[in-house]
């Protein structure tokens, strides 16, 4: 599964990807159970072939985040209007849209971001396996313990690299120094940085280029074992030698986490992503696997948007 | 032919700028040299260790600094100890804590205020809040209240009376706008993302203000405290209304007791009709802008050396 996503990556022509990728039909899901385990290593594991449901080879992939007639307001305006969308657990979600169309809106629902914005409220149904998250009496704390988010621009903490990943997980519980370690080379080994900054997790982290930085980011969001990873934008900011780390990242983060990513990079959503759902005005205007969204869009506007003629 | 004459105007205009600003700069640093020059011209042979280290006398070439130098010292860090954690917890909470209302708007209005009341107003303040506790307890030569030996360092009553404690507690007042608006500024340049990446791991609003927020904006607040400390070293009026003790015999041993400090030294050396008393002022102004050179020398060191890992 890892050396066709690989190959994917490698390939130019976007229109040729999702036929050079495996269908997520059938044979490529009942195929990733098997190879799962290979690929998670370290203090994920347990947790998540403890879970039931992972185990059983199910014709379609687990739900992780449920949406029904979802919307939600900065004080008057309305920024999203009654989204349906399922989030399968343990695959790539890509949002697409022009700006301002509300995609990182939603993002920011999942893990209660927009909590800092007084004036945003929300209705309707978001769950992460059946949790309500827009319940009043949600622990935030917990949730974005679960949900964890990786920013448009790097935004490493003026630390040390060490300090960074540790940060997280010195919140939530005490460690002792060797499981501290032990989780630090875990999680930067996780966001391939390790062979990088080994010999110097000790110094800044502002002394790293942006493409590090942003996989240090990823690196500290992974650190306090969430579930699902959110990713607004992440390369945005990144030249493209960098950006192809990132996604590369991305498609090995795909077997141990839900990941939803925004992009505004056509080429990136067909490279990374197996679902995609396109964005527009608020609306949901179509979700479904990659390939379909891009070979046979049911939606005239999709296909406008995908082929490049507005947005 | 007239755009020629055009330029040769302007050029003219911008000569002409040019030499008055140079006239405004030169002015300020002349005076600002006749006052160093007479100043070190009168003072400087009276400069000697014996000087530092004697005790106010009622003859001008026995008289020294020290009581006062000493004074100053148990002031001043009166004065930061409290002031430092009271400034740097209240702009805390306004700028990290409390919701933008009209009541925090009012505040802050009202702490700009402050920070432009004049000094002596603080004076009256003191008096009647530290220095008398607003009769309360009775006055201060019939204490209501004493605990411990008046000889003992622990010592303390209540009023406090006219003492070190009542000193540098009316100082605190003088700063304490200063150093909340200093410590505001200094959070306001923390670049949001930081929060919003400290949040984002879950990290509770104190967690990212202890954490993340208030280490970044050390430098800052640091170079505005000791700004705002070395406007309380110079003060003099508030302490002349607070108790107006000019000759004291002995440096504080506690904080009851009553002081000297330097700038109401050299008032009280100044003010004398005696010409040698007018050259140990000079002399104790000598130390006074060393102190003060000092302080503000400590104020860009902290800054170069501090800021640097954040840019």
């Amino acid at each position: 599964m890892s050396a066709t996503r690989a190959s994917i990556t490698m390939s130019t022509e976007p229109k040729s990807m999702p036929a050079a990728d495996t269908n997520p039909g059938p044979s490529a899901t009942a195929a990733t159970p098997a190879a799962k385990p290979a690929h998670a290593h370290g203090h994920h594991v347990e947790q998540q072939l403890g879970k039931p449901g992972t185990a059983a080879p199910a014709s379609a992939a687990m739900t992780a985040i449920t949406v029904r007639g979802f919307s939600s307001w900065y004080g008057s305006f309305q920024a999203l209007k009654s989204l349906d969308l399922d989030i399968p657990e343990r695959q790539v979600t890509a949002f697409i849209g022009p700006s301002g169309c509300g995609k990182s809106t939603f993002l920011r629902w999942i893990n209660r971001m927009n909590d800092t914005i007084a004036s945003a409220r929300a209705e309707g149904t978001l769950e992460l396996h059946g949790n309500d998250l827009l319940a009043s009496n949600l622990d935030v704390v917990d949730l974005r313990r679960r949900v964890g988010m990786v920013f448009q621009k790097p935004n490493p903490f003026p630390k040390s690299i060490y300090d960074n990943v540790a940060f997280g997980p010195r919140l939530h519980r005490s460690y002792t120094r060797s499981e501290l370690d032990q989780l630090v080379e875990q999680s930067l080994r996780a966001a391939s940085i390790w062979e990088e900054v080994k010999d110097r997790l000790h110094s800044s982290a502002l002394g790293l280029s942006g493409g590090q930085q942003q996989r240090l980011c990823i690196a500290r969001a992974i650190a306090v074992g969430p579930e699902v990873l959110l990713m607004d934008e992440p390369c945005s900011a990144l030249d493209p030698k960098s950006t192809l780390a990132i996604e590369e990242l991305i498609e090995q983060l795909a077997d141990r986490y839900t990941i939803v990513i925004v992009t505004h990079n056509m080429q990136q959503a067909a490279r990374v992503s197996d679902q995609t759902a396109f964005f527009f005005e608020g609306r949901l205007i179509e979700a479904g696997t990659t390939e379909t969204i891009w070979n046979k869009p049911k939606n005239k506007q999709t296909e406008d948007y995908i082929t490049g003629r507005f947005g | 032919m007239s755009a020629e004459r055009s330029i040769a105007r302007r050029m003219l205009a911008n000569r002409a700028f040019l030499a008055l600003c140079l006239a405004a700069t030169t002015a300020a640093m002349l005076i600002l040299a006749v006052l160093l020059v007479s100043i070190f011209a009168q003072g400087w042979d009276g400069l000697s260790w014996s000087f530092m280290k004697s005790l106010p006398s009622r003859k001008a070439e026995k008289a020294g600094i020290w009581v006062a130098l000493i004074g100053s010292l148990w002031v001043c860090a009166i004065c930061a100890l409290v002031a430092l954690p009271l400034g740097v917890a209240t702009a805390l909470y306004l700028e990290e804590f409390a919701r933008k209302s009209r009541l925090t708007r009012l505040i802050q209005t009202n702490i700009m205020n402050l920070a432009g009341v004049p000094s002596i107003v603080y004076g009256i303040l003191g008096l009647t809040a530290f220095a008398r506790m607003f009769g309360l307890f009775g006055t201060n030569r019939d204490e209501a209240l004493t605990f411990g030996d008046p000889e003992s360092l622990f010592f303390v009553r209540l009023p406090f009376g006219s003492s070190v404690l009542s000193g540098g507690l009316t100082l605190m007042l003088v700063i304490l706008p200063i150093v909340i608006i200093a410590t505001q500024e200094a959070l306001r340049a923390v670049p949001s993302s930081l929060r919003s990446g400290a949040l984002a791991l879950g990290a509770t609003p104190w967690q990212t203000a202890w954490g993340i927020t208030l280490p970044a904006a050390v430098p800052g607040i640091m170079t505005g405290s000791i700004l705002a400390m070395s406007r309380a070293i110079g003060e003099s009026a508030p302490l002349l209304v607070l108790g107006g003790a000019l000759f004291v015999s002995g440096a504080p041993d506690n904080l009851m007791s009553d002081f000297a400090i330097l700038p109401l030294q050299i008032y009280n050396w100044a003010s004398r009709p005696q010409e040698s008393f007018h050259a140990i002022a000079a002399s104790a102004i000598i130390v006074q802008l060393v102190a003060l050179l000092l302080f503000n020398g400590i104020a860009v060191f902290i800054r170069q050396k501090l800021q640097k890992p954040l840019q």
